[in-house]
C-alpha cells in the first residue's frame, strides 16, 4: 500500500491513472446515461428535473474531457512511452507522481460537489456545476450562477490544469531528453511523436484555460468584471480565451489516440506504417493548424464575415493532413496479412467512425452552413463520433494491445469481440440518429422538448444505443477484472510488435531494460530488407541498476491544491495560507529529499 | 469470404436507410432546417447540400478502400510476408491534393454565403430589435410603436432586419425556417436579415444554454400576407380593452391591479413594469410562457399559481389566488385581445 502511495515508477504511475481515468469514465457515462433516460419521452420526459439535467451533461462533458479522455491517454503515456525511447524512467519520476495526485484529487474535488449542497444550505444534495463544460459568460457570473455550482468548476479545472501542464513539461523532457543512444526523432514510435506533439499543445493550450479561469474566479470571488457587461466587461472575451484553449484540446484528445492507431495497424497488418514522416509530419501541421481554428466555435456569435471567412477557411485546411493521415493507415493495411484481433478491430473501427464524425466536421466548418447546426443535437452527434468512435475506440485499441504489457495478461478475445461488436452497434444506435434530431431543430443541452418536433423517435433510438454502449463497458470491466486473476503468463512480445516495450518481459521489471538498448532503426524487433531484428537483451542486469525510492512529498504538494480550492469555494479566504504553507513545504521537502539507494 | 469486419460499414449505411423511414412517417417537423421558407435559409440549405454530397462522396470512397483492405487482406496462415512497402511519395501528393482541390469547391461557395448572409438587410427594411430574456422573446418594432413578445410577427416579402441584443445572460435566436441562429449578447447588438417567401407560423427556439429553463425558451415568428400583418399591427397598437361594468373581467381587472402582477408586468393605463412580459394583448396570442403552452383558461390558471412548478427558475413567484378571484384575472387577461 504504501509502496503505491509514493510510487515514482511510471509503470505503477500508468496504472494509478488507468483504474482513476476508468472509475471517472464510469461516473461520465452513468451521467450520460441519466441524459439518454430523461430524453426518451418528449414533454418532460421521466421526470428528471431541469437543474439536475443541466448538471448532469455539465458534468459528463466535463468528467469526460478532463478525468476519462486525458487521463486514459496520460495511462499510456506513463506506461509506455519509457519503454518505447529505451528509457529506465519519465525525466522527473517525482513530477510524475505529483501529476496524478493532483490529477486525483482534482477529480474528486469536482465530484464532492454532487453531495456538498448541505456544506452550503443549499436545500438540495448536489451543488453540482451546472452551466455547460464550456462555462460560457455571463451566465458564469455570480448574478446569474450564485451558488457554489460554478466555483467547483472553475475550481476543478484549475487543479486538473496544473497536473495537465506538470505532466506535459515531464513527457517533452522525457521524450526529447531519455532515448536510448540512436533512437533519432525519426525513429521514434509514432505513438511516442504524437504524444510529444500532444504535449506541446497541453504546455501551450493550458496556460490560456489558467488565466481565463483566474479572471472568471476574480469576477465571482472579488467582484471584478472582466465577463461582465455592465461592467464594461465582455462575455465575448471568455468564448475567446475558452475556445483558444479549447480547440487545441480536440488535438489534445485526439492525437494520442491516432498515435495508438499508429502502432496497431503495423503489428496487425505485418508491414510498417505507410508513410511514415508524412504521419508524422501531418500530427505536426495538425496542432499548428489546431492553433489558428478556435473561433469556429463561435460562428454564431457574430463575429463578422471576414472573421468567419477566415476561421472556416483555416479550419478546412485541418481536413487535409488529418485526410492525409486516414490514406496511410489504410495505404498501411494495404497488401498486409490482417489479422482481426480486438485490438485492430478498434483501431479499424476508429477510422471507420472518425471519418463520419471528421466528414460532418466539414459541414459545420462552413461558417454558414453551420448556423443551422451549432448547438444543436447535430454537434452532438459530430463530437462523440469523433471523441468517442475516434479517441475512445483509439484508447480502447490501446488498452487491448498494452495491457499484456502492462500486466503480464492478454484479455479475452471472445469477450473482446463482444465488447467491439456492441460498442460499434451501440454507438452508431446512439450517435448517427442525432444528426437527424438536430436538423430537424433540436438544440442541445434542452431537458425536454416538444413532441411535436417529431423527434421523439431519434431520441429513442439514441437511448437505446447508449445503453448498449454501457453493456458493451460492462463487459469489457469484467474482461479486465477476469484478467488479473489469471496467471501473470502473456509473452514478451503477443503480437510480434516492432517497437521497443515488446523486447522486454510483460510486465517489465521495475528497471525496464536490462541493459539500454542501442538503436539502428525505425523498427528494431523487426526483419526489414536493411535489418535484422534487435539482439535479445540479457536476462539478468549485468550489473546493479539504481531505481530511486519513493516519495510521500508528491502526494502532500498536491494535497496543497485542493485546500487553497476550498478556501476560495467557502470565501474564507486565510486557508489559502495553509493551502500554500502545504505547497512551499512540500516543495522545499521535495527538492531536498535525500537521494535514496 | 466476406466475414466478420466486412460489416464495419453496413452499420451507418442501414441506420441512415432506417432513420429515413423513420423520417418519412414521423410529423410535419415545424423546426427543421430542410423546409427554408426565406433568402436566408435557403442560402444555408443549399450550401449545406453541397457539402454533404461532396461528404458523401468522400465518405464512400474512404470507406470502401477500408473495406477492400480488410476484404483482401485477411491473414491466410502459410502466406509469404507481406513487402515491407514503407510509403509512396506519389501516392502522398495525390491524396493532399485531392482533399485541396474538393477544399476549393466549398471554400468559395462557403465564402459567398458569409458575405450574402451577413446580416445587412437593404434600405427600408421592416426594423424589429429582438431582447432575448431569461427565458422569454420581446420584440419592438421602433418604426411601428409597437412590443411583441415570444411571437414575432412579419410581413410576407418585406426585408426584415433583426437587431438583436440580450437584457441578461447569452441566448440565441433560432428559428430554422427562416434561417441560421445568431446570439444575442448583453452590451452588443447581433444582426439577421432575410425575407420570408412564405406565410405561416415557423416554430423557433433558444439555442444557446441559458440557465434552468433554456429548454423552455420556445419561439414562434408567424409570417403574415400585407393586410393581416397591418391588421395585426393596428390591434398591437390599440388601447387595451376596457372591461364592462360588473363584468368578471372588470372583478380580474382591480384584482391585477391589486395583486403582485402589477410589479413586473405592463398593460398600458394599468401597470408599468418592465420585469416580465408586457400583457397589452396577451389575449391575442397563441401561446404563453415563452411560447411553451397554448394561451388557453386551463394553462393560464396553471401558470398563475404556480409558474416556477411549469417552467423551472421562472422568476414569477406562485401567486396567491385562487377560486373566482383566479378566474377572474384569466378572464381579465383573455379578454385583452
Amino acid at each position: 500500500m504504501k509502496s503505491w502511495l509514493t510510487t515514482t515508477d511510471h509503470k505503477r504511475i500508468g496504472m494509478l491513472y488507468f483504474w482513476t481515468a476508468f472509475c471517472f469514465f464510469l461516473i461520465g457515462g452513468l451521467e450520460a446515461l441519466v441524459i439518454r433516460a430523461q430524453l426518451v419521452k418528449p414533454d418532460g420526459g421521466l421526470g428528471v428535473s431541469a437543474e439536475t439535467f443541466n448538471q448532469m451533461f455539465t458534468m459528463h462533458g466535463t468528467t469526460m474531457v478532463f478525468l476519462a479522455l486525458m487521463p486514459l491517454s496520460a495511462a499510456f503515456f506513463n506506461f509506455i512511452i519509457p519503454l518505447q525511447i529505451g528509457a529506465r524512467d519519465v525525466a522527473f519520476p517525482r513530477l510524475n507522481a505529483f501529476s496524478y495526485w493532483v490529477f486525483l484529487l482534482g477529480g474528486l474535488f469536482l465530484n464532492f460537489s454532487f453531495i456538498a449542497g448541505p456544506l452550503f444550505s443549499a436545500g438540495r444534495l448536489s451543488v453540482a456545476p451546472d452551466a455547460g463544460w464550456f462555462g460560457y459568460a455571463n451566465l458564469t457570473s455570480r448574478q446569474f450562477s450564485p451558488g457554489p455550482n460554478v466555483d467547483f468548476w472553475l475550481l476543478g479545472l484549475q487543479i486538473l490544469g496544473i497536473a495537465s501542464l506538470a505532466a506535459g513539461f515531464n513527457f517533452v523532457v522525457t521524450i526529447l531528453n531519455m532515448r536510448a543512444p540512436g533512437m533519432r526523432m525519426l525513429r521514434l514510435p509514432p505513438f511516442t511523436w504524437m504524444t510529444l506533439i500532444t504535449q506541446f499543445l497541453v504546455i501551450t493550450a493550458f496556460p490560456v484555460i489558467t488565466v481565463a479561469l483566474v479572471l472568471l474566479m476574480f469576477d465571482r470571488i472579488f467582484g471584478t468584471h472582466f465577463f461582465v457587461p455592465q461592467g464594461g466587461g465582455d462575455p465575448i472575451l471568455w468564448q475567446h480565451l475558452f475556445w483558444m484553449f479549447g480547440h487545441p484540446e480536440v488535438y489534445i484528445l485526439i492525437l494520442p489516440a491516432m498515435g495508438i492507431v499508429s502502432e496497431i495497424l503495423p503489428t496487425f497488418s505485418k508491414k510498417p506504417l505507410f508513410g511514415y514522416t508524412v504521419v508524422v509530419y501531418s500530427g505536426v501541421v495538425i496542432a499548428f493548424l489546431g492553433w489558428s481554428v478556435w473561433a469556429h466555435h463561435m460562428f454564431s456569435s457574430g463575429l463578422g464575415p471576414i472573421a468567419d471567412s477566415v476561421f472556416a477557411g483555416a479550419t478546412m485546411l485541418i481536413a487535409i493532413p488529418t485526410g492525409v493521415k486516414i490514406f496511410n493507415w489504410i495505404g498501411t493495411m494495404w497488401g498486409g496479412q490482417l489479422s482481426f484481433r480486438p485490438a485492430m478491430l478498434f483501431a479499424i473501427g476508429f477510422i471507420a467512425m472518425f471519418i463520419i464524425g471528421g466528414l460532418s466536421g466539414v459541414t459545420h466548418a462552413s461558417a454558414a452552413s453551420d448556423l443551422q447546426q451549432t448547438d444543436t443535437y447535430y454537434i452532438v452527434a459530430h463530437i462523440h463520433y469523433v471523441l468517442f468512435g475516434g479517441t475512445m475506440l483509439g484508447l480502447f485499441a490501446g488498452m487491448y494491445y498494452w495491457w499484456p504489457k502492462m500486466t503480464g495478461r492478454i484479455l479475452s478475445e471472445t469477450l473482446g469481440r463482444w465488447h467491439f461488436w456492441l460498442t460499434l452497434i451501440g454507438m452508431n444506435l446512439a450517435f448517427f440518429p442525432m444528426h437527424f434530431s438536430g436538423l430537424l431543430g433540436m438544440p442541445r443541452r434542452i431537458y425536454t422538448y416538444s413532441a411535436q418536433l417529431g423527434v421523439t423517435q431519434f431520441n429513442q433510438i439514441s437511448t437505446v444505443g447508449a445503453f448498449l454502449i454501457g453493456v458493451a463497458t460492462l463487459i469489457f470491466l469484467f474482461n479486465l477484472l477476469r484478467s488479473l486473476r489469471r496467471p501473470a503468463d502473456a509473452p514478451n512480445n503477443p503480437w510480434g510488435g516492432a517497437t521497443l516495450e515488446w523486447a522486454i518481459p510483460s510486465p517489465p521489471p521495475v528497471y525496464n531494460f536490462t541493459v539500454i538498448p542501442t538503436v539502428t532503426n525505425r523498427l528494431p524487433l523487426w526483419q526489414t530488407e536493411r535489418h535484422g531484428p534487435m539482439a535479445p537483451l540479457p536476462e539478468q542486469p549485468p550489473k546493479p541498476i539504481h531505481v530511486p525510492g519513493g516519495s510521500w512529498w508528491p502526494m502532500i504538494t498536491a494535497a496543497g491544491l485542493p485546500v487553497m480550492a476550498i478556501a476560495a469555494l467557502s470565501r474564507f479566504l486565510p486557508l489559502v495560507f495553509v493551502g500554500v504553507a502545504i505547497v512551499i513545504v512540500g516543495i522545499y521537502r521535495w527538492a531536498y529529499e535525500p537521494f535514496e539507494m | 469470404m466476406l466475414r466478420g469486419p466486412v460489416y464495419f460499414d453496413a452499420v451507418p449505411l442501414v441506420l441512415v436507410a432506417v432513420l429515413l423511414l423513420l423520417t418519412g412517417c414521423s410529423g410535419p417537423f415545424p423546426q427543421s432546417v430542410f423546409h427554408p421558407r426565406s433568402d436566408f435559409a435557403t442560402a444555408l440549405d443549399g450550401l449545406f447540400w453541397n457539402i454533404f454530397w461532396w461528404a458523401v462522396a468522400v465518405f464512400l470512397v474512404v470507406e470502401t478502400l477500408l473495406v477492400i483492405a480488410i476484404a483482401r487482406y485477411r491473414a491466410r496462415p502459410g502466406a509469404p510476408a507481406p513487402k515491407p512497402i514503407h510509403g509512396h511519395t506519389f501516392l502522398e501528393i495525390g491524396w493532399t491534393l485531392a482533399p485541396v482541390l474538393i477544399l476549393v469547391f466549398i471554400a468559395v461557395p462557403t465564402m459567398r454565403t458569409i458575405f450574402a448572409t451577413a446580416g445587412q438587410a437593404p434600405e427600408g427594411a421592416l426594423r424589429v430589435e429582438v431582447i432575448g430574456h431569461q427565458w422569454w422573446w420581446e420584440y419592438r418594432y421602433p418604426t411601428l410603436g409597437i412590443n411583441a413578445m415570444n411571437e414575432l410577427h412579419l410581413p410576407l416579402g418585406t426585408p426584415v432586419q433583426l437587431e438583436m441584443t440580450s437584457a441578461d445572460v447569452i441566448h440565441s435566436f433560432w428559428a430554422p425556417g427562416l434561417g441560421g441562429k445568431r446570439d444575442v449578447i448583453q452590451g452588443r447588438t447581433n444582426r439577421i436579415a432575410f425575407t420570408a417567401d412564405s406565410t405561416g407560423e415557423y416554430w423557433g427556439q433558444c439555442a444557446e444554454f441559458c440557465g434552468a429553463s433554456h429548454a423552455n425558451m420556445r419561439l414562434r415568428v408567424v409570417v403574415q400576407t400585407d393586410s393581416q400583418f397591418q391588421a395585426w399591427v393596428d390591434r398591437q397598437r390599440s388601447a387595451p380593452v376596457t372591461p364592462a361594468k360588473g363584468s368578471p373581467e372588470e372583478k380580474g381587472q382591480q384584482i391585477f391591479r391589486r395583486s403582485a402582477c402589477i410589479g413586473c408586468h405592463t398593460i398600458t393605463g394599468i401597470a408599468n413594469a418592465k420585469v416580465g412580459p408586457e400583457l397589452t394583448h396577451v389575449g391575442s396570442r397563441g401561446t404563453i410562457a415563452g411560447a411553451l403552452f397554448p394561451n388557453n383558461t386551463e394553462m393560464l390558471h396553471h401558470w398563475i399559481q404556480n409558474a416556477p412548478s411549469l417552467k423551472p427558475g421562472a422568476l414569477m413567484p406562485p401567486q396567491n389566488l385562487a377560486g373566482e378571484d383566479l378566474d377572474a384575472v384569466v378572464a381579465y387577461l383573455q379578454s385583452l385581445k
